[in-house]
């Protein structure tokens, strides 16, 4: 292949005028690189971007600043019917008016491909995403998961460098969801082609990503493994967005090459031993971040550092996990705790008003700049 | 039991609007069949067919077409024939030109931001409700100081010169089923998701393979309603042909008025019988067609 990215988004702006004849920055210099056969995801809530990089990418839209690349070649304005790239559409956008097969077998159509070619590549496309027998029908007469798979197949039989995917999955139902994320995982692998997979949805992202490019107003706030982002978020909105998070606003006391300590009002207490990041300086005032599921609650005191006296407020049982809600002095903060046994019994877990010690461990709180 | 209890108000005002509504119609293909020659009072049916037409004073007493005897008299008429092809010649070009126009302007307004484009949008609606009578009045102003400023200007004579009829009539019938067309085609295209022609460049079509073989197909049941509206509208106007036409451009209104201020006879009630028939299967058409588009949206 001619580069080594799939696609390349190089200082991207996209200005529209809204309808109140201000100017606004929907994509605010944007710079992304998508590797050969990566599985890569824009998140973020509605507006942050996200779609909108995903249609310049596909043509639909052309930036006002910056350059589109696609296998190194510069896009310009190139049409959307000369790129190497498909889409599956959010709504599907199956042709109504057509079959299952008449839909599949557009796009090479429009190829010039010939009557037994086409037979056969549609063929193989349905039994790819498991409709074989369903040609003959229009979308109407197919579930909502079954067009689905009808707008996979009709991206995927015209065996594009790159498959764009603008939350494809958002209509169906939740089993059906997680289902059809572990089967376009699959296929990815198993067909080697890049996808580029917009969604708002954090756990989708998660579970299929190699890399996340994570949005927010227009710009990319990070971008990293489902790791990296996870463990490491690089600011606030990050750690907020991605999973849940306890934050307490504080200020550095010493720093070291390694290792912060923190105090923080709220506790009125000092978290050492907390691992830093780069940019950061002694007395800065930081938020400080830990995630609910990485936090110990204990019943004894064990006089250790970073323990601190709670009271349980509330405990919220959700099946695999309990959520319990404590006050800590002036603070409020929650812990998630797995229901590794059976909670049937009310005595087997904290009761409301129970006072517990809560240790934070040092290696999972992350401290952040204040935004 | 259904909430909604039948007042005999409503039947009342039902039945009322039914009367009023057919009875004319009833009335009128009855009288097609009459015997009187005169169509003043209704005779009773023409009772017998013979080789010959039997006369009994202003009473048809045999024919050879019976009963149908004004239906015979109307397939003689030369003049009805030649009416009713210019009428329908008239509403097939109007309708197919307008239907032209009227879908691409509905496109053009759905899809781009234009600065005079609610001034286009409101000059749509004026056509549709300022009289008949003043556009009929406008066209043939219009066409009779252009036409006599281009014939005096190049000096044309004879049968060069410009003047009212087949042409004026179909261009001022297309000015004003335009907007109609514009109308329906754009509701039909209110709910159209433009994903549709996205997904089909996306595939590798160009602009105009995407509306041939996407946006087209899709909004054909829209573009057929307008045309059968605007067919419709065609085939009885009245008052902006009655402006507009000329010699050998008699259309069926137009002749019908002609012979009502002569004489009346039931010729006329056979030839409104036929018309009524026609424009009913035009209706019945286009509301199957509507039927049909309703059903793929649910």
């Amino acid at each position: 292949m001619a580069s080594e990215f799939a696609v390349e988004m190089r200082d991207i702006v996209k200005r529209f005028i809204t309808p109140e004849g201000n100017e606004m920055a929907a994509v605010d210099n944007v710079t992304m690189q998508i590797k050969n056969g990566e599985f890569f995801s824009m998140l973020g809530s509605s507006g942050c971007g996200k779609t909108t990089s995903l249609r310049m990418i596909a043509g639909f839209e052309w930036p006002t600043e910056g350059e589109v690349y696609i296998e190194g070649v510069a896009m310009g304005h190139t049409p959307p019917f000369q790129r190497k790239v498909n889409t599956v559409f959010q709504s599907y956008a199956l042709f109504q008016h057509l079959t299952v097969y008449q839909n599949l077998a557009f796009g090479l159509e429009m190829e010039g491909a010939k009557d037994d070619e086409i037979k056969k590549r549609v063929g193989h496309a349905l039994d790819m995403v498991q409709l074989t027998g369903m040609d003959r029908r229009k979308p109407k007469q197919l579930s909502g998961g079954q067009q689905q798979r009808v707008a996979l197949a009709r991206a995927l039989v015209k065996t594009p460098d790159v498959l764009l995917l603008d939350e494809p999955l958002g209509a169906l139902d939740l089993k059906l969801r997680k289902e059809m994320q572990l089967e376009l995982k699959a296929l990815q692998q198993q067909l080697g082609i890049t996808f580029i997979y917009v969604t708002h949805d954090q756990e989708e992202a998660l579970t299929m990503s190699d890399r996340i490019a994570v949005m927010s107003k227009g710009k990319v706030q990070q971008m990293g493994t489902p790791v990296e982002v996870y463990e490491r978020p690089s600011n606030k909105f990050v750690a907020d967005f991605i999973g849940e998070s306890n934050f307490f606003e504080g200020k550095i006391k010493s720093l070291s090459k390694d290792e912060a300590s923190v105090f923080i009002p709220s506790l009125n207490a000092e978290v050492v031993g907390m691992p830093v990041s780069e940019g950061l300086v002694k007395g800065e005032e930081v938020v400080v971040s830990i995630r609910p599921e990485k936090i110990r609650i204990t019943e004894k005191d064990l006089k250790n550092t970073n323990l601190f006296h709670a009271r349980v407020t509330n405990t919220v049982y959700i099946g695999a996990d309990t959520h319990v809600y404590l006050d800590v002095n002036h603070a409020k903060l929650k812990v998630l705790e797995q229901n590794r046994i059976s909670r049937l019994d009310p005595k087997s877990f904290y009761v409301v008003g129970q006072d517990v010690w809560l240790m934070l461990m040092p290696e999972n709180t992350l401290v952040l700049k204040k935004d | 039991m259904n909430p909604f209890r039948r007042s005999p108000f409503v039947i009342a005002a039902a039945v009322l609007v039914y009367v009023f509504l057919y009875a004319p119609i009833v009335g009128l293909v009855l009288y097609s069949f009459n015997a009187s020659r005169a169509n003043v009072k209704f005779e009773g049916f023409i009772p017998e067919f013979s080789d010959r037409v039997v006369m009994d004073g202003s009473l048809v007493k045999s024919s050879p077409c019976g009963p149908f005897h004004w239906y015979c008299d109307l397939a003689k008429n030369d003049d009805v024939a030649e009416a009713a092809g210019n009428t329908l010649t008239i509403a097939f070009t109007a309708t197919i030109i307008s239907t032209i126009i009227g879908t691409m302007s509905a496109i053009a307004l759905q899809r781009y931001d234009f600065k005079i484009k609610p001034f286009s949008q409101l000059a749509l609606y004026i056509p549709i409700v300022i009289p008949e009578i003043v556009m009929g009045i406008g066209a043939l102003t219009l066409f009779s100081q252009l036409f006599g400023w281009i014939n005096a200007t190049f000096n044309l004579s004879g049968n060069a010169r410009l003047s009212l009829g087949m042409a004026t009539v179909t261009i001022s019938h297309i000015a004003f089923m335009v907007p109609f067309v514009t109308l329906v085609v754009q509701a039909r295209l209110q709910g159209f998701d433009k994903s549709y022609e996205e997904a089909a460049m996306d595939l590798g079509a160009d602009e105009w393979t995407t509306f041939r073989r996407v946006t087209f197909p899709m909004i054909l049941p829209g573009v057929m309603s307008g045309a059968l509206l605007a067919f419709t509208l065609s085939l009885d106007d009245f008052v902006i042909t009655f402006f507009t036409n000329g010699p050998g451009s008699t259309t069926l209104p137009i002749y019908v008025y002609g012979l009502l201020r002569r004489i009346i006879t039931p010729q006329v009630n056979a030839l409104s019988t036929v018309w009524i028939l026609i424009v009913f299967l035009a209706v019945l058409a286009l509301q199957i067609i509507q039927n049909r588009e309703q059903k793929q949206h649910s």
